[in-house]
């Protein structure tokens, strides 16, 4: 009994008492949230136009922000650091399309997963072998990005807020929203969805398939990009940021890995259930469980979904 | 020329459903087997420690995820884990149980495994593709925590890792730090001779004909009278003791101890290369693989300075460590592009090739 008093009562009266608490806790893990999403994002761009499970989203994350960083470092102005950054993804994307996904055209999906698994240990040795390994900080002030905190105070204690975060959280809202312009109102973005849902008849209408691929990637580039931007703000930019696309993974499957407002709500849901179950049950098993929690978050989603929140419905035929 | 099918007549039913109906394949076989013993006689402590005991239990691990991913479709990510809990149940048979015979323990540590696996491979019912495949994540990362978390695991020792303590068998030390490589080398190969006959004898038969009904179309398989539940369920369990009695080797007679980050998610992906590298279905691409994807990396560690230095470029270690990467990642590219079907394939084209030579066809 004391356990069930401690699992189902004690952290929900807790709540109660600190409100202000709860409410840290609920910004904190939709900050977290909103950063899962973007990563997601670049994993859902790809995966809706090419079937491909981009294992290197996570290292086109840090890959991106290492080529700002060591731009700047060099002294290139950080604003065309930027743009040129993100003309470096735009070659990847050339590279990529041209090399790994033409010749692999009509594989099974698990050869092209693997082929992205290729990209990665690829583009982790490149990086490593033009920046070194050494973690770097991100140029948060040069790229006009707001730091510093303001305490508010309310429901009887503090709830504290960083600039940087509502940043990150309005430039990714931003973000999603352009996105969302792209794809339903510009002849490319209508082209992308038509190869979504059938390659063939995408192929018969004339649109040229290696274009859209070239486009998503690159399109995912710049979500890398700016993801990379936002998590190397917070926590330095390093390869052990490309394990952050292991965090993504849950939200993907949660919001199905075709949708695109799935990605967010699924990004918010995992961040926020992280965080709430972190701090309130995780003292009850030892801490830590930040690792797997989301997983099981997601896989009891599944459960009942099997294809994600707002995955396309699978339909089985024999 | 000395690779004909002709004139070798299949006269009864047991010949007929032969694994190797050749006789050539069977005496190459015979010779390939002998030469893996002959080797603990005959080469050095360095190439048994370093290459060809983890060669011999990662091609263990891969037959593990080769029957699931391969035979029955499923992708799983969660064989690190799993290794791990064959690895930590081996290490609490053996220090709970100490006359008992350790080679016992490290086939009964599969059980372990065989039923955490079994456990996490229930969503596999609802959950299909690469949804299975991050939902076998939330099983590495759990389990992970789980060694990390649970001092039990390790008899409450300060340092938290696995160690193997001395174990003998007729008197002859093969787990701890006395084994020499050329016993424990032995004591491997011949559970990885063992394991592999029994897989194979699983995947001809009619277990392994129900696993591929299952990894070609599962509906069409259920209406075939094929149960899902059972079949599945079988080909995780069946995975995870091969990949449990891998990690139990591979803590206790290669590494002698190791800690709960030998088996995190780098390791899960490393098996998964080696399966799709070196053919999906197939036992002898496990093998294949594992040379591969691990020893190609400790040939160019070795290869690459010697490149390098004619031309008056001397490199670092680390600037190695980089280029190791960049060519391994390159190579996995182009074996896909070149044979997407796994070096199984190549193989068995080539041997097509040598029954026809000197002939086209």
């Amino acid at each position: 009994m004391d356990i069930l008093y401690k699992v189902f009562v004690e952290p929900f009266v807790f709540m109660g008492e600190a409100p202000d608490l709860l409410i840290q806790t609920l910004w904190e893990g939709l900050v977290s949230g909103v950063l899962y999403a973007l990563i997601a994002l670049g994993f859902v761009l790809i995966f809706k136009a090419s079937g491909v499970f981009n294992f290197a989203q996570g290292i086109m994350v840090v890959f991106a922000a290492l080529i700002l960083v060591g731009l700047y470092e060099k002294g290139v102005p950080a604003f065309l650091a930027l743009i040129l950054a993100a003309l470096a993804m735009l070659v990847l994307a050339v590279v990529v399309e041209r090399v790994v996904l033409r010749p692999l055209v009509n594989q099974p999906d698990i050869i092209l997963f693997m082929a992205t698994f290729g990209l990665t240990y690829l583009l982790i040795g490149f990086g490593e072998l033009i920046f070194g390994g050494n973690p770097r900080e991100m140029i948060t002030d040069a790229l006009l990005l707001p730091q510093g905190t303001t305490e508010i105070d309310a429901l009887g204690g503090s709830v504290r807020i960083q600039h940087l975060d509502v940043a990150a959280a309005v430039i990714a809202s931003l973000m999603i929203g352009l996105l969302a312009v792209f794809f339903s109102k510009t002849r490319i973005g209508r082209a992308l969805r038509a190869v979504a849902d059938s390659h063939k008849a995408a192929l018969s209408v004339g649109i040229s398939l290696n274009q859209i691929w070239v486009i998503v990637w690159f399109a995912a580039g710049l979500v890398a990009l700016v993801a990379g931007i936002m998590w190397g703000a917070r926590s330095g930019v390093s390869f052990s940021l490309q394990i952050i696309a292991l965090k993504a993974l849950p939200v993907l499957i949660l919001g199905g890995f075709t949708s695109i407002p799935g990605a967010i709500i699924g990004g918010l849901i995992i961040g926020v259930g992280e965080k709430l179950g972190e701090f309130y049950w995780g003292p009850l098993v030892g801490g830590g469980i930040e690792t797997w929690l989301a997983y099981v978050i997601a896989l009891l989603f599944l459960l009942y979904r099997p294809q994600g929140l707002f995955g396309e419905k699978i339909i089985e035929r024999i | 020329m000395f690779y004909r099918e002709a004139g070798q007549f299949k006269s009864n039913y047991v010949s007929d459903a032969a694994i190797f109906p050749l006789r050539e394949d069977r005496i190459g076989l015979g010779i390939v087997i002998a030469a893996a013993y002959a080797l603990a006689f005959m080469g050095s402590d360095f190439l048994l420690q370093a290459v060809m005991i983890p060669f011999l239990v990662f091609s263990l691990a891969s037959i593990g995820l080769n029957i699931l991913t391969g035979y029955t479709g499923l992708l799983s990510l969660g064989t690190g884990a799993f290794m791990g809990v064959g690895a930590y149940a081996c290490y609490k048979l053996m220090t709970a149980f100490p006359d008992v015979n350790v080679i016992v323990w490290i086939f009964v540590s599969g059980f372990f495994s065989a039923a955490i696996g079994a456990l996490f491979g229930l969503p596999s019912l609802r959950i299909k593709g690469f949804y299975l495949a991050v939902a076998t994540l939330a099983a590495q990362f759990f389990l992970q925590w789980c060694f990390i978390r649970i001092p039990w695991l390790v008899n409450y020792n300060v340092s938290g890792a696995l160690d193997a303590p001395l174990r003998t068998f007729f008197g002859i030390p093969i787990i701890g730090a006395t084994a020499t490589p050329q016993t424990r080398y032995l004591l491997v190969l011949t559970i990885v001779i063992l394991l592999t006959w029994l897989a194979s004898n699983l995947v001809h038969g009619r277990i392994g004909r129900m696993w591929i009904a299952i990894r070609d179309m599962d509906l069409a398989a259920e209406l075939m009278g094929i149960r899902p539940l059972q079949t599945k369920l079988l080909a995780f369990a069946v995975s995870s003791y091969y990949c449990g009695v891998a990690g139990a080797l591979l803590v206790f007679l290669w590494y002698g101890g190791a800690e709960y980050d030998v088996f995190n998610i780098n390791q899960s992906f490393f098996i998964l290369f080696m399966v799709i590298i070196g053919g999906l279905g197939s036992l002898i691409g496990s093998f294949f693989g594992a040379a591969l994807i691990f020893i190609m990396p400790i040939v160019l560690g070795i290869v690459l300075p010697a490149l390098l230095s004619p031309f008056g470029i001397s490199v670092g270690s680390d600037t190695i460590e980089h280029l190791r990467f960049m060519i391994v990642g390159a190579l996995i590219i182009f074996f896909l592009i070149v044979e997407p079907h796994g070096l199984a394939r190549l193989w068995q084209i080539g041997k097509q090739k040598l029954l026809v030579w000197p002939f086209p066809y």
